[in-house]
């Protein structure tokens, strides 16, 4: 204590050249602190303006003529313009001065990322709200045109990354379906092991972050270790906990290790089994009750209006899941219930995700039952490069894994889309092929990025902690959105 | 909308093989739909529209019951070296893909619609289904495809004086200055 206090006392009693040096870097904190410093509010005014990112605020209300109104309140609800023109709702002689824009987010834990949320409070009512999205953006669709086909699954793995299987799983399915390969039944079936396990370890982490946002703070503990032991079942398989990019064009990368079919029923044993117990944690709990019921309530013509797809499509009674309704992989071999909704309230979306997860453990349980024998991918050598074994005898081989890793495959020219049931809605992927390695345009169509849509709706005249809960409901990864 | 038949995965073949000279127009037209020719796309049902009939097939179309709004992207077709359309379609440079469902009965269909390059814009889509919003923001961050009608027709994912349109195909990459600047108008 007083060494440095001694220590300070010298630099300030220190050299001409000390001083200097000092009085330099005040003046630049004062700059940047926008203190009046040397250069005076000339300078100030310039760094700020030079940082500064524009407003992205609600515009004022008082003084908009109607039809700009008009628009923007329907641009603000995201409703058609005859259903948010409705001005009994709206009232235009509130002086903006009697309600408040508050920006939740871009970063606070309940906004599960970087989610920005401009709210307009009349006390603790929402009046109105709009997200505001894109600080995430880092332009993987373009990064996806860069790469080739093979290297494309390591892309499309980071963008909703709660849940990476389901986009590798999309975009393998686009591009085999573009090449017109089969993909050997073994393969489809750890496939379908693997994304259902991945839908229990992102119901998990919902369970959690949910709890943490409403008050059931010990939830969060128990959810994020339910989904470790998922994970550490992924790293085992994949080599990855996360961005695993096993699932690829033609299959998956490697078999499963010895033991597979014992970590999955121990696993759904042990899942199902403390799914009991969170059942009685949480389902008879008033508190949660209250939270949760009839709060965020969306009719099922809102729902389908806003393009929402998923566990908010299906708690409003429409009962979509493309499972079910589109099979891919062999999801119609197996036996499973689809969980259905009826208010459309956070609390139906709470009840749906929750009993998804003892669907997906059935799947599960099935899989291990009937996973067949034989390839894990396909053997088209024009897809699948030659085992590493054949490298060291095979001069032939040795080139051909070359020219597949330096040139990639061709995929025939046409366009194609594949959608998939992810955890949190309709996950597709789109590819346009002009015939080279590389696809010509790569579009994921991001469940969380309409499903966010669904927020301005259902926020109207909530109280400021229901929009909370209704965000945690939605459950958007931020990774999806923006991309 | 009478279309009972299912989609037939036929057109895989002739395109595959054909590689980059496959002739414009060589593809069968399977029904019509609202004046706009529906064909065959690997299994997938497509109808392909220009920027006249956009709107009027899309209305058309959510009266035959397609109630889901799944998603709109455009494509940027300028370097593409050649694509297969039905008669009656001319290229353009620009694409808006819009992927519908019908929950009534399960149905996928997809509407390809050609937008000029010169001057990019297409009607919205927003008065029929209130989910085209944030799709429509989308593709005109990323493309600069304006869409006529849009209630906010702002960028969604990039900064809002962000110059250009990335996923456009003459957009330069490799090295883009990041730029901080105030935005020229409120929003």
């Amino acid at each position: 204590m007083t060494k440095s206090s001694e220590e300070l006392e010298h630099t300030s009693e220190g050299t001409a050249s000390d001083r200097a040096l000092a009085s330099r870097r005040h003046g630049l904190i004062d700059r940047v602190l926008g203190r009046s410093g040397p250069g005076g509010e000339a300078v100030n005014r310039l760094l700020q303006d030079r940082t500064y990112e524009g407003s992205q605020e609600l515009a004022d209300r008082g003084r908009q003529s109607r039809p700009q109104l008009q628009r923007e309140l329907g641009s603000v609800l995201r409703l058609p313009e005859g259903a948010s023109a409705d001005f009994a709702d709206v009232d235009l002689e509130v002086p903006t001065d009697e309600t408040m824009i508050l920006n939740l987010g871009p970063s606070h834990p309940s906004t599960h990322g970087v989610l920005r949320i401009m709210v307009e409070l009349e006390g603790e009512t929402v009046l109105r709200s709009k997200p505001v999205i894109g600080y995430l953006h880092t332009g993987m669709e373009k990064t996806g045109e860069e790469l080739m086909y093979h290297q494309g699954s390591t892309n499309v793995t980071r963008m909703d990354y709660l849940s990476p299987f389901f986009n590798e799983l999309t975009f393998s399915l686009t591009v085999e379906k573009l090449l017109g390969v089969e993909v050997p039944p073994r393969a489809t079936w750890i496939r379908m092991l693997l994304c259902e396990l991945n839908r229990i370890s992102s119901h998990m982490l919902w369970l959690a972050t949910n709890g943490a946002d409403i008050g059931a703070i010990n939830m969060l503990v128990y959810g994020w270790r339910e989904r470790e032991v998922v994970l550490q079942f992924f790293e085992k398989v994949t080599g990855l906990r996360m961005n695993h990019n096993f699932i690829r064009p033609g299959g998956v990368a490697a078999d499963l290790p010895d033991g597979w079919r014992d970590d999955v029923i121990a696993l759904c044993d042990m899942t199902s089994r403390r799914m009991d117990e969170y059942d009685d944690l949480l389902t008879g709990q008033p508190i949660l009750q209250g939270r949760l019921q009839n709060v965020g309530p969306l009719t099922a013509d809102e729902a389908v209006s806003l393009g929402l797809t998923g566990p908010l499509l299906r708690s409003t009674g429409i009962p979509r899941d493309l499972r079910r309704d589109e099979p891919y992989l062999a999801y119609d071999e197996v036996d499973f219930d689809v969980i259905v909704g009826e208010v459309g309230d956070c609390w139906d979306r709470f009840a749906i995700r929750f009993n998804e997860i003892r669907e997906s453990i059935r799947i599960c349980r099935q899989v291990c039952d009937r996973m067949p024998s034989g390839d894990f991918r396909t053997q088209d050598k024009k897809v699948t490069p030659p085992p590493r074994n054949r490298i060291d005898e095979s001069m032939e081989a040795l080139i051909h894994h070359f020219k597949l890793y330096t040139e990639g495959f061709r995929v025939p020219p046409g366009e194609a889309y594949v959608p998939v049931e992810t955890p949190r809605g309709e996950g597709g992927c789109y590819i346009v092929s002009d015939g080279t390695s590389r696809p010509y345009r790569l579009h994921m169509r991001a469940a969380s990025f309409a499903n966010l849509q669904g927020l301005p709706p259902m926020a109207r005249g909530a109280l400021i902690a229901d929009t909370i809960a209704i965000v945690s409901t939605i459950d958007p990864v931020l990774g999806d959105v923006d991309r | 909308m009478s279309d009972a038949d299912q989609a037939r995965p036929a057109a895989h073949d002739e395109a595959g093989e054909g590689g980059a000279t496959a002739p414009p127009g060589a593809v069968a037209v399977l029904e019509d739909v609202h004046g706009c020719p529906m064909v065959d796309s690997l299994g997938s049902r497509v109808v392909h529209t220009d920027r006249a009939r956009y709107h009027a097939l899309l209305e058309g179309l959510r009266g035959d019951g397609y109630d889901l709004f799944v998603g709109l992207t455009g494509v940027d077709y300028l370097t593409h070296p050649g694509r297969a359309l039905p008669a009656g379609v001319g290229p353009e440079r620009f694409e808006v893909v819009v992927e519908l469902w019908r929950i009534r009965d399960r149905r996928r269909l997809r509407v390809r619609c050609q937008v000029p390059g010169d001057d990019p814009w297409v009607p919205t889509l927003f008065d029929l289904w209130a989910g085209a919003e944030a799709h429509e923001r989308e593709t005109y961050d990323m493309f600069g495809i304006r869409f006529e009608g849009h209630p906010d027709p702002s960028r969604i994912l990039m900064p809002e004086d962000w110059e250009g349109h990335p996923l456009r195909k003459d957009y330069p990459t490799g090295h883009v200055p990041v730029q901080f600047k105030e935005s020229p108008d409120r929003r």
